[in-house]
């Protein structure tokens, strides 16, 4: 019987069972078989492949340091000569969906094995879709389990070399690539048929999928910084002391605003930080470490800048879902814009 | 901001996220859990950083741009 396939499996420290924010800045590190959700992984995986390594790596230091975190997370790896990556499943955790695809993408391409990660349809981490498999998962943990179940499959198929179908069809984003294969119907037939579909008001499936461009051209510079008014953004989860309007740490759908207009600085006694998606311990001890109220002050005092706008907007950016920050940032862009705010300032971990 | 025609400088850490969500002007922070402070520096160091942080994304904020830049 052939030897079965290798695989390294790469998970955080939280999954690796290492611990939780604390270990969010951990160097990369390396031990050998199945840790955590590794372990039903392998049972999925059966007897043809084995989960030979696990890495880790903290996911701030990966968010700071990705290209050496990867470098040496790679140098790991090449070790253990696998014939594929696996990496999460993430779910909606950003920094660890980030690091997944970073790392999945440099797997492909220096050493030449497929990697599969698997991300909640909102991770940043999809911006790697390209490069990588990515299967889709649930927001929450609660997927763990038909995560893990399509990371084996796909992983299986694409060791053993067999013939993958659409990618709609295999559970993973599509990676912009076009295959040609015959069906039955004429080109035209299907055009009309998803016409006549369109014009009757039922649900169609494009065929081909137009790339959306979502940028904005940015706006004019500000002429007079010592005449301009300007406002303060965060999404670092400002909240008074005791969190009295109770903002949600987590997908948020409100935003807050609090009153900054008589205030010099940021007191450690009167503001906290509600955030799940970093450990909120230094920015509790001095809050000006993710708002720079007080250089921002005595720059207006100077003259350098002409007027803090009197609130400071503010939620916590955690697993927003994108359609809501959207709508959230509107609203905000429109209500500053008519109180004739010339530029904004936007404070994000 | 930018569709309103007001010009937003956003410090962060997390680079990539901001190009990819469209930010024009971005300015790197110091680190996740400190985006605009470092507690290894002391009070007078971290200042100090504050402050030159906040001067660039005010240069972000002055500087004509046609698409995203990193400052």
């Amino acid at each position: 019987m052939a030897a079965p396939y290798r695989v390294v499996h790469y998970l955080n420290p939280f999954f690796f069972g290492l611990g939780g924010e604390e270990k969010a800045s951990i160097e990369p590190t390396a031990k050998a078989g199945p840790f955590g959700p590794g372990r039903p992984l392998q049972e999925a995986l059966g007897g043809e492949a084995e989960i030979v390594k696990t890495v880790t790596c903290g996911d701030n230091f990966f968010a700071e340091r990705a290209e050496e975190a990867s470098d040496r997370l790679l140098d790991l790896i090449e070790e253990s000569r696998p014939h594929l990556l696996l990496a999460g499943p993430a779910f909606d955790a950003g920094r660890y969906g980030l690091a997944c695809g970073h790392l999945c993408r440099k797997a492909g391409a220096t050493l030449n094995i497929p990697a599969i990660t698997a991300l909640a349809p909102g991770n940043p981490g999809i911006e790697h879709s390209k490069d990588v498999y990515i299967l889709s998962t649930s927001n929450s943990v609660r997927g763990m389990n038909p995560a893990l179940q399509d990371m084996a499959r796909l992983g299986l198929k694409l060791m053993r070399g067999e013939p993958l179908h659409s990618a709609r069809e295999e559970g993973y984003l599509p990676r912009g690539f076009r295959k040609n294969f015959r069906v039955e119907k004429r080109g035209a037939d299907r055009a009309l048929d998803m016409l006549l579909a369109k014009v009757r008001g039922r649900a169609f499936e494009t065929e081909l999928i137009l790339p959306k461009f979502d940028g904005v051209p940015p706006a004019p510079p500000v002429k007079d910084l010592e005449s301009a008014k300007i406002a303060l953004v965060t999404t670092e989860g400002l909240v008074p002391k005791g969190n009295p309007d109770r903002m949600d740490s987590t997908r948020a759908d409100r935003y807050a605003k609090y009153r900054i207009e008589d205030l010099d600085a940021l007191d450690a006694s009167a503001f906290e930080f509600h955030h799940g998606g970093f450990s909120t311990a230094d920015v509790n001890n001095d809050p000006h470490r993710a708002v720079p109220l007080d250089v921002l002050r005595e720059m207006e005092r100077e003259g350098r800048i002409g007027k803090l706008f009197g609130d400071i907007y503010s939620f916590a950016g955690c697993s927003t879902y994108y359609e809501t920050a959207a709508g959230m940032g509107r609203e905000i862009a429109r209500e500053l814009k008519g109180r004739g705010v010339n530029a904004v300032l936007i404070l994000s971990s | 901001m930018d569709r309103e025609g007001v010009p937003a400088a956003l410090i962060t850490t997390l680079i990539s996220v901001a190009k990819n969500v469209g930010a024009n002007r971005i300015v790197p922070g110091t680190g996740v859990p400190h985006v605009t402070g470092n507690p290894d520096l002391g009070p007078e160091g971290e200042r100090a950083l504050r402050a030159a942080l906040v001067e660039r994304a005010l240069t972000a904020l002055t500087t004509p741009l046609e698409e995203q830049r990193v400052f």
